[in-house]
């Protein structure tokens, strides 16, 4: 995974709440057996037509937001399914960073995994962000991880909160696993209390 | 452990499984079972490839192929679409690479995942049980901690069989009193959803209680916990009882003898204790639920059968109105339609969250003797192989072919729209499904929620349809 510090780039308004999993990715583009290449299809029923040809009231349709790398959107965004191709989705098409005043639990773990940064503020702060993105290109935005900041196009700082665990694991762009393998004599005692406790498990 | 502190289901459950616990009290969660699929898990398998990394606990995985698979009788000349035989190919080869059971495509057990795991005993009460899919809540029915995740973490549990975590908050979801004639675990669980709306179980694992729940047979109780997820809950649960032990023992994998008595003798000591803390609690009325529908695009958009359209220009703030009148547009509605006027062109009975033989029965009873409307498709997708053998041993297959209904073969089907069986532009559908999403179905199509009786009603009515006005009262 890619670590996350600092991005700065241009920011997407895309004034809704319950953004889904659907919405992000639809299913039938989930047949693929790689990580990457789901950029083309995120959004993919409002970013094409039924004839394949773009929709240019799409707003990632539109310049400069084609270029997007930050995404802000209203409550409850990634609700739905658990699949990762939303965060993948994201990620292939650019979009390091996602705004919202919340998100649904799956989609937001999943984001942390992919080097995807969730950020939490609140609805009021959201729409003075949409209202920055819709100045175009010139109006970057800033998310700044290590000093917990979103930074303004008028200099202005928005402290976000985030859980310490996810920031250290996404600032060094560390995998999960090789940090759980470091329990492994714990999960070895668990087995062996469990199989005695417990010898059902494991189906009959 | 919390000593002598009033604990609830979830909290034993959570107690029993934490491996170890991070300075930040992040919790190493023990995964007690995990069933998988072949959308969410090439990648992951892909990953334990690379980082030369083995399946930690083959025999507490289960594999299935379910989501991308057709229902008509394709399966047995082989799949004829390239990428979802890429896909059922891969998981076909990661399980025998890694050591994984999986259940063959052409296997009598062959089912909807969710379908699967409490049918054959797989999944039991006190378990943790993950699977990469947001509907693996369901197998919260059988008292278990049972949760969706994402390929990331489903290489997480492929690896070391555990999962970093942290304590959801509990909420209780009580229903209580008699459900009416004609209404079902479904028209509970959109009562709820249409009460706490999509984002209400957000960082919570609801436990389902109440006489009404406790009066839902084991297909009910999992028809609920299914759709904790559109309620935002990653998890939801219903204590154990009798009705669920008798459930496992009829089935084939589960614990029997000595090994049984053991089970049964912790799995009495899971239901919540009295005086544990809920940090949320929701009361409904069984009663007071009348047979419901969806109208809109999110699954809180919810209505009485008897409800009209509502008036986008009566929500309280602009940007509720503005997503109210995209639902309206969508869904190609005029504000003040009766719902019951609603012509449909579709009518599915299948998904995890109600495709098991009640389901079946429920849907049958309905069409038995009467015919599919005109311009109507309606498909009847049963669960799994078991479920379908079921059926057709009790001749409801017949009953429903007579009546004008397609039987099919097992699979997630037109639930999602990754496989053949989906919606196109424009086509309203009656679906016993859980998310009506834009596009859910296949691009464009319109999808209305409800009950295997409501839909099966649908189908014969031509339009959506009051379950009430089909039969007599209390032939239920």
């Amino acid at each position: 995974m890619e670590a996350f510090t600092t991005l700065t780039g241009i920011a997407a308004p895309l004034p809704k709440a319950n953004v889904d999993t659907d919405q992000i990715i639809p299913a039938r583009f989930l047949k693929s057996i790689s990580r990457t290449g789901f950029g083309k299809h995120l959004f993919a029923n409002f970013r094409y037509k039924e004839d394949g040809s773009e929709n240019p009231d799409f707003v990632l349709n539109q310049e400069p937001y084609r270029k997007a790398e930050i995404l802000i959107a209203f409550e409850n965004f990634g609700c739905g399914s658990s699949r990762e191709h939303a965060p993948w989705a994201l990620l292939d098409f650019g979009i390091r960073c996602v705004i919202a005043p919340d998100f649904a639990d799956i989609f937001h773990n999943n984001s942390f995994k992919n080097g995807v940064l969730p950020v939490k503020l609140p609805r009021e702060v959201c729409e003075q962000l949409m209202e920055d993105a819709r100045l175009g290109g010139n109006a970057r935005l800033t998310v700044d991880l290590e000093r917990q900041v979103v930074v303004r196009p008028s200099g202005e700082e928005i402290p976000f909160q985030i859980d310490p665990l996810r920031r250290h694991l996404l600032l060094n762009g560390l995998d999960d696993i090789g940090q759980t393998l470091q329990h492994a004599p714990a999960i070895d005692s668990y087995e062996a209390r469990q199989k005695a406790a417990q010898p059902w498990l494991g189906g009959a | 452990m919390s000593g002598q502190k009033p604990r609830t289901l979830f909290d034993k459950i959570w107690d029993a499984h934490v491996v170890d616990t991070l300075p930040d009290g992040t919790a190493l969660l023990y995964i007690d079972l995990h069933l998988t699929h072949e959308v969410t898990t090439p990648q992951a398998f892909d990953g334990l490839r690379q980082a030369g990394r083995k399946l930690r606990r083959p025999d507490l995985t289960l594999g299935v192929i379910d989501h991308n698979i057709a229902t008509d009788a394709s399966r047995y000349t082989g799949i004829v679409d390239p990428e979802s035989r890429l896909q059922v190919e891969t998981l076909e080869k990661n399980a025998a690479e890694f050591g994984m059971p999986l259940i063959p495509l052409l296997d009598d057990r062959q089912g909807i995942v969710h379908v699967i795991g409490p049918e054959l005993g797989r999944s039991l009460p006190g378990m943790t049980i993950v699977c990469g899919d947001s509907h693996t809540s369901t197998h919260g029915a059988m008292g278990a901690l049972a949760f969706g995740i994402g390929t990331s973490e489903v290489e997480h549990v492929l690896a070391t069989q555990t999962l970093l975590q942290k304590p959801a908050k509990n909420m209780k979801v009580e229903v209580n009193g008699n459900l009416a004639v004609g209404c079902t675990a479904k028209d509970i669980v959109l009562a709820i959803i249409g009460r706490i709306g999509t984002a209400g179980g957000t960082g919570h694992v609801i436990e389902y209680a109440g006489d009404a729940i406790r009066a839902l047979d084991m297909a009910g109780r999992m028809t609920v916990c299914n759709m904790s997820i559109e309620g935002g809950a990653r998890a939801g649960m219903v204590a154990p009882d009798e009705t669920t032990f008798e459930y496992i023992r009829r089935t084939p994998n589960g614990p029997k003898g000595e090994a049984l008595e053991r089970a049964l003798a912790w799995w009495r000591t899971l239901p919540t204790d009295p005086g544990a803390h809920f940090d949320k609690v929701v009361t409904l009325n069984a009663h007071e639920i009348v047979p419901q529908v969806t109208w809109g695009t999110s699954p809180e958009d919810v209505l009485p059968i008897t409800g009209v359209v509502p008036n986008p220009e009566e929500a309280a703030d602009e940007a509720r109105r503005a997503q109210l009148r995209r639902m309206v547009e969508y869904m190609g509605l005029t504000p003040g339609q009766r719902l019951q006027d609603l012509k449909i062109d579709v009518a599915f009975i299948g998904s995890c969250t109600n495709s098991r033989i009640e389901d079946i029965r429920a849907a049958a009873a309905i069409a038995r003797g009467r015919k599919v409307a005109d311009g109507v498709r309606a498909l009847v997708v049963p669960g799994s192989g078991l479920v379908k053998k079921q059926a057709e041993a009790e001749g409801l297959d017949r009953i429903l072919t007579e009546a004008g209904f397609e039987w099919r073969e097992a699979g997630c089907s037109m639930c999602l729209g990754m496989n053949p069986d989906k919606l196109t532009p424009g086509q309203r559908c009656a679906s016993t499904s859980n998310r009506n999403f834009e596009g859910r179905q296949g691009p464009g199509g319109r999808t209305h929620l409800l009950s295997p009786a409501m839909a099966a009603a649908a189908a014969i009515a031509g339009h959506l349809a009051d379950v009430r006005d089909f039969q007599p009262k209390g032939s239920v």
